[in-house]
Protein backbone atom coordinates (compact mmCIF):
# COMPACT_ATOMS: atom_id res chain seq x y z
CA UNK A 1 0.00 0.00 0.00
CA UNK A 2 0.84 3.52 -1.24
CA UNK A 3 -0.83 5.82 0.71
CA UNK A 4 -0.58 9.43 -0.42
CA UNK A 5 -2.27 11.01 2.94
CA UNK A 6 -2.53 10.19 6.49
CA UNK A 7 -6.30 9.32 6.26
CA UNK A 8 -5.42 7.09 3.56
CA UNK A 9 -2.72 5.22 5.85
CA UNK A 10 -5.05 5.19 8.49
CA UNK A 11 -8.24 3.50 6.96
CA UNK A 12 -5.92 0.96 5.76
CA UNK A 13 -4.65 0.43 9.20
CA UNK A 14 -8.34 0.17 10.32
CA UNK A 15 -9.11 -2.36 7.70
CA UNK A 16 -6.30 -4.89 7.91
CA UNK A 17 -5.51 -5.08 11.11
CA UNK A 18 -2.00 -7.23 10.73
CA UNK A 19 -0.74 -3.98 7.96
CA UNK A 20 2.99 -3.09 9.29
CA UNK A 21 3.44 0.45 8.78
CA UNK A 22 7.02 1.12 7.08
CA UNK A 23 8.91 4.69 7.23
CA UNK A 24 12.61 4.61 7.33
CA UNK A 25 12.51 0.65 7.29
CA UNK A 26 15.97 0.53 8.48
CA UNK A 27 14.63 -2.27 10.86
CA UNK A 28 12.04 -3.91 8.92
CA UNK A 29 14.51 -4.22 5.84
CA UNK A 30 17.14 -6.46 8.09
CA UNK A 31 15.21 -9.57 7.58
CA UNK A 32 13.45 -8.73 4.25
CA UNK A 33 12.49 -11.46 2.37
CA UNK A 34 13.54 -11.78 -1.61
CA UNK A 35 10.45 -12.97 -2.81
CA UNK A 36 6.99 -11.05 -2.64
CA UNK A 37 5.30 -14.47 -1.71
CA UNK A 38 7.15 -14.89 1.71
CA UNK A 39 5.91 -11.58 2.81
CA UNK A 40 2.43 -12.78 4.49
CA UNK A 41 1.50 -8.90 5.55
CA UNK A 42 0.71 -5.72 4.10
CA UNK A 43 3.40 -2.89 4.41
CA UNK A 44 1.95 0.68 4.53
CA UNK A 45 4.11 2.72 3.21
CA UNK A 46 4.52 5.74 5.13
CA UNK A 47 7.05 7.76 3.18
CA UNK A 48 5.18 10.00 1.08
CA UNK A 49 2.96 11.58 4.81
CA UNK A 50 4.93 14.36 4.37
CA UNK A 51 3.52 16.50 6.74
CA UNK A 52 4.70 14.15 9.17
CA UNK A 53 8.21 14.78 8.53
CA UNK A 54 9.55 18.13 9.86
CA UNK A 55 10.13 18.73 13.74
CA UNK A 56 8.55 21.84 15.33
CA UNK A 57 9.16 24.01 18.02
CA UNK A 58 6.51 25.43 20.18
CA UNK A 59 6.49 27.20 23.05
CA UNK A 60 6.55 24.80 25.64
CA UNK A 61 7.91 21.73 23.72
CA UNK A 62 9.41 19.88 20.74
CA UNK A 63 7.34 17.97 18.56
CA UNK A 64 8.79 15.25 16.51
CA UNK A 65 6.71 14.38 13.90
CA UNK A 66 6.00 10.86 12.81
CA UNK A 67 8.78 10.48 10.09
CA UNK A 68 11.61 12.62 11.73
CA UNK A 69 14.51 11.34 11.37
CA UNK A 70 17.97 11.09 14.22
CA UNK A 71 19.74 13.42 11.13
CA UNK A 72 16.75 15.76 11.38
CA UNK A 73 17.44 15.87 14.59
CA UNK A 74 21.39 16.22 14.66
CA UNK A 75 20.92 19.08 12.20
CA UNK A 76 18.57 20.92 14.61
CA UNK A 77 20.89 23.99 16.47
CA UNK A 78 18.28 24.14 19.06
CA UNK A 79 17.78 20.09 20.00
CA UNK A 80 21.42 20.70 20.52
CA UNK A 81 21.19 23.31 23.23
CA UNK A 82 17.88 22.55 24.43
CA UNK A 83 17.69 19.04 24.58
CA UNK A 84 21.56 17.98 23.81
CA UNK A 85 20.41 14.31 25.10
CA UNK A 86 18.53 13.45 21.90
CA UNK A 87 21.65 14.58 19.60
CA UNK A 88 24.09 12.58 21.99
CA UNK A 89 21.81 9.47 21.30
CA UNK A 90 20.84 10.14 17.45
CA UNK A 91 24.50 10.26 16.80
CA UNK A 92 25.23 6.79 18.20
CA UNK A 93 22.70 5.32 16.01
CA UNK A 94 24.35 3.47 13.41
CA UNK A 95 25.84 6.07 11.40
CA UNK A 96 24.82 8.51 8.98
CA UNK A 97 23.15 5.80 6.50
CA UNK A 98 20.85 4.52 9.48
CA UNK A 99 20.72 8.11 11.01
CA UNK A 100 19.33 9.58 7.47
CA UNK A 101 16.74 7.00 7.41
CA UNK A 102 15.85 5.88 10.74
CA UNK A 103 12.79 7.67 13.07
CA UNK A 104 12.38 8.06 16.22
CA UNK A 105 8.48 7.10 15.91
CA UNK A 106 10.31 4.12 14.44
CA UNK A 107 12.48 3.34 17.21
CA UNK A 108 9.36 3.62 19.75
CA UNK A 109 7.58 1.21 17.96
CA UNK A 110 10.58 -1.21 17.40
CA UNK A 111 10.34 -1.33 20.56
CA UNK A 112 13.67 -2.91 20.72
CA UNK A 113 14.86 -3.42 25.04
CA UNK A 114 18.27 -1.75 23.51
CA UNK A 115 17.05 1.12 21.74
CA UNK A 116 19.26 4.53 21.73
CA UNK A 117 16.20 6.80 21.14
CA UNK A 118 13.74 6.01 23.41
CA UNK A 119 16.05 6.08 26.70
CA UNK A 120 16.38 9.96 26.26
CA UNK A 121 12.95 10.40 24.91
CA UNK A 122 11.93 8.89 28.12
CA UNK A 123 14.35 10.63 30.64
CA UNK A 124 12.89 13.62 28.77
CA UNK A 125 9.11 12.99 29.73
CA UNK A 126 8.40 12.83 26.37
CA UNK A 127 4.11 11.65 25.10
CA UNK A 128 3.47 9.74 22.38
CA UNK A 129 1.17 10.75 19.84
CA UNK A 130 -1.36 8.37 18.42
CA UNK A 131 -3.83 8.73 15.61
CA UNK A 132 -6.61 6.08 14.30
CA UNK A 133 -9.82 6.89 12.50
CA UNK A 134 -11.35 6.90 16.03
CA UNK A 135 -9.28 9.99 16.79
CA UNK A 136 -6.10 11.00 18.51
CA UNK A 137 -4.67 9.45 22.02
CA UNK A 138 -1.53 10.34 24.00
CA UNK A 139 0.60 8.60 26.26
CA UNK A 140 3.21 9.30 28.41
CA UNK A 141 6.52 7.45 26.85
CA UNK A 142 7.06 5.95 30.44
CA UNK A 143 3.53 4.19 30.43
CA UNK A 144 3.76 2.78 26.71
CA UNK A 145 5.27 -0.43 27.04
CA UNK A 146 3.83 -3.28 29.09
CA UNK A 147 6.40 -6.09 27.95
CA UNK A 148 8.81 -7.35 25.75
CA UNK A 149 7.69 -5.74 22.36
CA UNK A 150 3.89 -5.02 23.84
CA UNK A 151 2.86 -1.32 23.79
CA UNK A 152 -0.42 0.72 24.47
CA UNK A 153 -0.42 0.95 20.61
CA UNK A 154 -3.77 -0.90 19.31
CA UNK A 155 -3.07 -1.81 15.18
CA UNK A 156 -5.44 0.70 13.55
CA UNK A 157 -3.54 3.87 15.46
CA UNK A 158 -0.10 5.32 14.16
CA UNK A 159 2.39 7.15 15.58
CA UNK A 160 2.19 11.03 14.30
CA UNK A 161 4.22 12.80 16.47
CA UNK A 162 6.48 12.66 19.41
CA UNK A 163 6.19 15.92 22.10
CA UNK A 164 8.99 16.56 24.41
CA UNK A 165 8.41 19.21 26.50
CA UNK A 166 11.11 22.33 26.84
CA UNK A 167 12.56 22.34 30.04
CA UNK A 168 15.75 23.81 32.24
CA UNK A 169 17.72 20.12 33.41
CA UNK A 170 20.44 21.05 35.85
CA UNK A 171 21.95 17.69 35.24
CA UNK A 172 21.11 15.31 31.85
CA UNK A 173 23.85 12.83 30.29
CA UNK A 174 23.39 9.89 27.89
CA UNK A 175 25.93 6.58 28.49
CA UNK A 176 25.91 4.01 26.12
CA UNK A 177 28.09 0.92 26.64
CA UNK A 178 28.82 -1.55 23.49
CA UNK A 179 31.27 -3.07 21.86
CA UNK A 180 32.31 -0.32 20.18
CA UNK A 181 31.42 3.29 19.31
CA UNK A 182 29.63 3.27 15.96
CA UNK A 183 27.24 0.43 14.65
CA UNK A 184 26.72 -1.75 17.78
CA UNK A 185 23.97 -2.39 19.97
CA UNK A 186 24.19 -1.32 23.35
CA UNK A 187 25.12 -3.54 26.10
CA UNK A 188 24.08 -1.36 28.37
CA UNK A 189 22.12 2.09 27.84
CA UNK A 190 21.36 5.21 30.69
CA UNK A 191 19.84 8.55 30.05
CA UNK A 192 19.36 10.92 33.31
CA UNK A 193 18.16 14.05 33.87
CA UNK A 194 17.07 16.44 36.41
CA UNK A 195 14.70 18.98 36.17
CA UNK A 196 12.15 20.82 38.03
CA UNK A 197 10.01 17.58 37.98
CA UNK A 198 12.43 15.69 39.58
CA UNK A 199 15.31 12.88 38.82
CA UNK A 200 15.06 11.01 36.07
CA UNK A 201 16.65 7.43 35.52
CA UNK A 202 16.03 5.52 32.06
CA UNK A 203 17.99 2.17 31.73
CA UNK A 204 18.33 0.57 28.42
CA UNK A 205 19.25 -3.50 27.41
CA UNK A 206 18.84 -4.33 31.02
CA UNK A 207 15.13 -5.85 30.93
CA UNK A 208 12.62 -6.43 28.35
CA UNK A 209 11.43 -2.92 27.97
CA UNK A 210 13.34 0.64 28.00
CA UNK A 211 12.04 1.17 31.43
CA UNK A 212 12.51 4.21 33.89
CA UNK A 213 14.46 2.55 37.28
CA UNK A 214 12.09 4.59 40.46
CA UNK A 215 14.22 2.79 42.58
CA UNK A 216 17.58 4.95 41.81
CA UNK A 217 15.61 7.83 41.36
CA UNK A 218 14.24 7.67 44.99
CA UNK A 219 17.43 7.54 46.48
CA UNK A 220 18.84 10.33 44.79
CA UNK A 221 15.17 12.72 45.64
CA UNK A 222 16.19 11.41 49.43
CA UNK A 223 19.65 11.68 49.38
CA UNK A 224 20.32 8.51 50.47
CA UNK A 225 24.40 8.20 51.10
CA UNK A 226 25.72 5.83 48.60
CA UNK A 227 29.20 4.85 49.12
CA UNK A 228 30.03 2.54 46.52
CA UNK A 229 28.88 1.06 43.19
CA UNK A 230 27.87 -1.77 45.33
CA UNK A 231 25.30 0.30 47.41
CA UNK A 232 23.17 0.78 44.15
CA UNK A 233 23.01 -3.45 43.79
CA UNK A 234 19.56 -3.23 45.79
CA UNK A 235 17.86 -0.81 43.93
CA UNK A 236 19.08 -1.98 40.49
CA UNK A 237 17.91 -5.28 41.50
CA UNK A 238 14.22 -3.46 42.04
CA UNK A 239 14.44 -1.41 38.67
CA UNK A 240 15.71 -4.03 35.98
CA UNK A 241 16.09 -7.62 35.02
CA UNK A 242 19.10 -8.01 32.87
CA UNK A 243 19.18 -11.32 31.05
CA UNK A 244 22.56 -13.39 29.25
CA UNK A 245 22.70 -12.94 25.83
CA UNK A 246 24.51 -12.85 22.42
CA UNK A 247 25.87 -9.39 23.67
CA UNK A 248 26.45 -9.67 27.08
CA UNK A 249 25.66 -11.07 30.24
CA UNK A 250 23.30 -10.33 33.14
CA UNK A 251 26.08 -9.95 35.83
CA UNK A 252 28.20 -7.98 33.34
CA UNK A 253 25.21 -5.73 32.79
CA UNK A 254 24.47 -5.03 36.03
CA UNK A 255 27.96 -3.90 37.07
CA UNK A 256 28.70 -1.89 34.74
CA UNK A 257 25.05 -0.36 35.22
CA UNK A 258 26.02 0.30 38.84
CA UNK A 259 29.20 1.41 38.19
CA UNK A 260 28.50 4.08 35.39
CA UNK A 261 25.01 5.49 37.73
CA UNK A 262 27.97 5.64 40.71
CA UNK A 263 30.23 7.54 38.79
CA UNK A 264 28.39 9.24 36.89
CA UNK A 265 26.43 10.98 39.50
CA UNK A 266 29.34 11.19 42.55
CA UNK A 267 28.30 14.63 43.09
CA UNK A 268 24.76 13.75 44.13
CA UNK A 269 25.02 10.43 46.02
CA UNK A 270 23.75 11.19 49.84
CA UNK A 271 22.88 15.28 48.75
CA UNK A 272 19.03 15.51 49.16
CA UNK A 273 17.24 16.79 46.17
CA UNK B 1 3.15 -11.35 -9.80
CA UNK B 2 1.85 -7.84 -9.28
CA UNK B 3 4.53 -5.26 -9.84
CA UNK B 4 4.71 -1.81 -9.43
CA UNK B 5 6.01 1.21 -11.36
CA UNK B 6 8.13 3.39 -9.60
CA UNK B 7 9.29 6.68 -11.37
CA UNK B 8 12.68 8.38 -9.88
CA UNK B 9 15.40 10.68 -10.68
CA UNK B 10 19.02 8.40 -11.09
CA UNK B 11 22.24 9.92 -11.59
CA UNK B 12 20.66 13.19 -12.96
CA UNK B 13 18.15 11.10 -15.56
CA UNK B 14 14.61 10.17 -15.09
CA UNK B 15 14.02 6.49 -15.17
CA UNK B 16 10.69 4.91 -15.01
CA UNK B 17 10.37 0.82 -14.16
CA UNK B 18 8.33 -1.84 -12.82
CA UNK B 19 9.62 -3.68 -10.05
CA UNK B 20 8.82 -6.41 -7.43
CA UNK B 21 7.32 -4.51 -4.43
CA UNK B 22 9.80 -6.73 -2.13
CA UNK B 23 12.91 -5.81 -4.38
CA UNK B 24 15.76 -3.49 -2.85
CA UNK B 25 16.89 -0.24 -4.27
CA UNK B 26 20.08 -2.53 -4.03
CA UNK B 27 18.37 -5.02 -6.42
CA UNK B 28 16.54 -2.53 -8.86
CA UNK B 29 20.17 -0.85 -9.32
CA UNK B 30 22.47 -3.44 -9.99
CA UNK B 31 20.10 -6.47 -11.59
CA UNK B 32 17.82 -4.10 -13.46
CA UNK B 33 19.33 -1.07 -14.20
CA UNK B 34 23.08 -2.72 -14.62
CA UNK B 35 24.68 -0.37 -12.21
CA UNK B 36 26.95 -2.61 -10.13
CA UNK B 37 29.20 -0.18 -8.92
CA UNK B 38 26.83 -0.41 -5.89
CA UNK B 39 27.97 -3.44 -4.03
CA UNK B 40 26.14 -5.30 -1.61
CA UNK B 41 28.38 -6.78 1.51
CA UNK B 42 26.17 -7.57 4.68
CA UNK B 43 22.60 -6.97 3.34
CA UNK B 44 21.45 -5.85 7.18
CA UNK B 45 22.69 -2.09 7.08
CA UNK B 46 26.06 -2.11 8.55
CA UNK B 47 28.64 -2.02 6.31
CA UNK B 48 27.88 0.57 4.05
CA UNK B 49 29.35 -1.08 1.15
CA UNK B 50 25.75 -0.22 -0.27
CA UNK B 51 25.84 3.52 0.22
CA UNK B 52 23.75 5.34 -2.80
CA UNK B 53 22.85 9.05 -2.47
CA UNK B 54 18.85 9.60 -1.84
CA UNK B 55 17.94 13.10 -1.89
CA UNK B 56 21.70 14.10 -1.48
CA UNK B 57 21.55 11.96 1.80
CA UNK B 58 24.09 8.99 2.16
CA UNK B 59 21.80 5.85 2.86
CA UNK B 60 22.13 2.36 2.78
CA UNK B 61 20.49 0.55 -0.99
CA UNK B 62 20.20 -2.36 1.02
CA UNK B 63 17.66 -1.21 3.56
CA UNK B 64 15.16 0.79 1.11
CA UNK B 65 12.08 -0.60 -0.55
CA UNK B 66 12.86 0.57 -4.36
CA UNK B 67 8.78 1.99 -4.42
CA UNK B 68 10.01 4.20 -1.56
CA UNK B 69 12.33 6.25 -3.97
CA UNK B 70 9.46 7.06 -6.34
CA UNK B 71 9.71 10.74 -7.27
CA UNK B 72 13.09 10.59 -5.48
CA UNK B 73 16.98 11.67 -5.87
CA UNK B 74 19.31 8.56 -6.21
CA UNK B 75 22.63 8.92 -7.18
CA UNK B 76 25.38 5.76 -7.33
CA UNK B 77 28.87 5.57 -7.71
CA UNK B 78 28.41 5.67 -11.34
CA UNK B 79 27.40 9.49 -10.76
CA UNK B 80 31.11 10.33 -10.04
CA UNK B 81 32.78 9.04 -12.88
CA UNK B 82 32.31 12.47 -14.40
CA UNK B 83 34.70 13.66 -11.52
CA UNK B 84 37.43 11.70 -13.41
CA UNK B 85 40.54 9.86 -11.62
CA UNK B 86 42.09 13.11 -10.66
CA UNK B 87 39.05 12.78 -7.94
CA UNK B 88 40.67 9.69 -6.48
CA UNK B 89 44.34 10.60 -5.83
CA UNK B 90 44.16 11.25 -2.23
CA UNK B 91 42.68 7.65 -2.11
CA UNK B 92 45.30 6.55 -4.05
CA UNK B 93 47.70 8.47 -2.47
CA UNK B 94 47.22 7.45 1.51
CA UNK B 95 46.55 3.72 0.89
CA UNK B 96 42.84 4.02 1.29
CA UNK B 97 41.73 0.92 -0.65
CA UNK B 98 43.11 -2.22 -0.38
CA UNK B 99 40.64 -5.43 -1.65
CA UNK B 100 37.96 -3.28 -3.20
CA UNK B 101 34.88 -4.48 -1.40
CA UNK B 102 34.19 -1.26 0.41
CA UNK B 103 35.30 1.15 -2.28
CA UNK B 104 32.41 2.32 -3.33
CA UNK B 105 30.82 2.55 -0.44
CA UNK B 106 33.44 4.33 1.45
CA UNK B 107 34.09 6.68 -1.78
CA UNK B 108 30.45 7.75 -1.83
CA UNK B 109 30.27 8.84 1.83
CA UNK B 110 33.99 10.22 1.36
CA UNK B 111 32.20 12.48 -1.46
CA UNK B 112 29.27 13.52 0.51
CA UNK B 113 31.76 14.85 3.16
CA UNK B 114 33.91 16.42 0.77
CA UNK B 115 30.88 18.46 -0.23
CA UNK B 116 29.81 18.90 2.85
CA UNK B 117 32.73 20.71 5.00
CA UNK B 118 30.44 22.29 7.53
CA UNK B 119 29.81 19.11 8.88
CA UNK B 120 32.91 19.26 10.37
CA UNK B 121 32.17 21.65 12.29
CA UNK B 122 30.15 19.66 14.36
CA UNK B 123 31.95 15.82 13.61
CA UNK B 124 34.96 14.22 12.78
CA UNK B 125 35.68 12.64 9.70
CA UNK B 126 35.84 9.05 11.48
CA UNK B 127 32.53 9.64 12.63
CA UNK B 128 31.19 10.20 9.40
CA UNK B 129 32.63 7.44 7.54
CA UNK B 130 32.07 5.08 10.71
CA UNK B 131 28.96 3.69 8.52
CA UNK B 132 31.62 1.96 6.55
CA UNK B 133 33.16 -0.73 7.30
CA UNK B 134 36.69 -2.08 5.72
CA UNK B 135 38.68 -5.17 7.05
CA UNK B 136 41.70 -4.15 5.01
CA UNK B 137 43.10 -1.09 5.42
CA UNK B 138 42.56 0.08 9.17
CA UNK B 139 40.76 3.54 8.34
CA UNK B 140 43.35 5.60 8.95
CA UNK B 141 44.41 5.47 4.95
CA UNK B 142 40.33 6.49 4.38
CA UNK B 143 40.09 9.40 7.40
CA UNK B 144 43.54 10.38 5.55
CA UNK B 145 42.59 10.76 2.07
CA UNK B 146 39.35 12.64 3.30
CA UNK B 147 41.39 15.31 5.19
CA UNK B 148 44.18 15.43 2.44
CA UNK B 149 41.15 16.42 -0.08
CA UNK B 150 39.66 18.56 2.13
CA UNK B 151 42.90 20.42 2.64
CA UNK B 152 43.35 20.47 -1.30
CA UNK B 153 39.57 21.59 -1.99
CA UNK B 154 40.31 24.26 0.90
CA UNK B 155 43.87 26.00 -0.69
CA UNK B 156 42.34 25.42 -4.19
CA UNK B 157 44.87 22.93 -5.80
CA UNK B 158 41.95 20.91 -6.36
CA UNK B 159 39.18 22.43 -8.59
CA UNK B 160 37.23 19.07 -9.09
Amino acid sequence: MLPGSLPEALDTLASDGAAIPIAGGTDLLVHWPVHVEAHERTYVDLSRLDPLKPLRWTADALMLGGLTTYWDVIRDERARDELPLLVDAARQVGAIQIQARGTWAGNIVNASPAADGVPVLMAYDAVVVLESRRGREEVPLDRFYSGYKEMQRRPDQLVVGIRVPRRRYSYQVFEKVGARRAQAIAKVGLAITRSGAGWRVVAASVAPTIRRCPAVERLLETGTPIGSPAALLPAIAQDVAPIDDIRSSAQYRTHVMARVLYHDLRDFWGRRA
Amino acid sequence: MTTLTVTFTLNGKPVSLAVDPSARLLDTLRYQLGLTGTKEGCGEGECGACTVYLDGLPVNSCLIPTYQVRGQRVETIESLESLGQDALEPFERCGATQCGACTPGVVMTAWWIREHPELLGTHSIRELMAGNLCRCTGYDGIVDSVAEALRETASGRRET
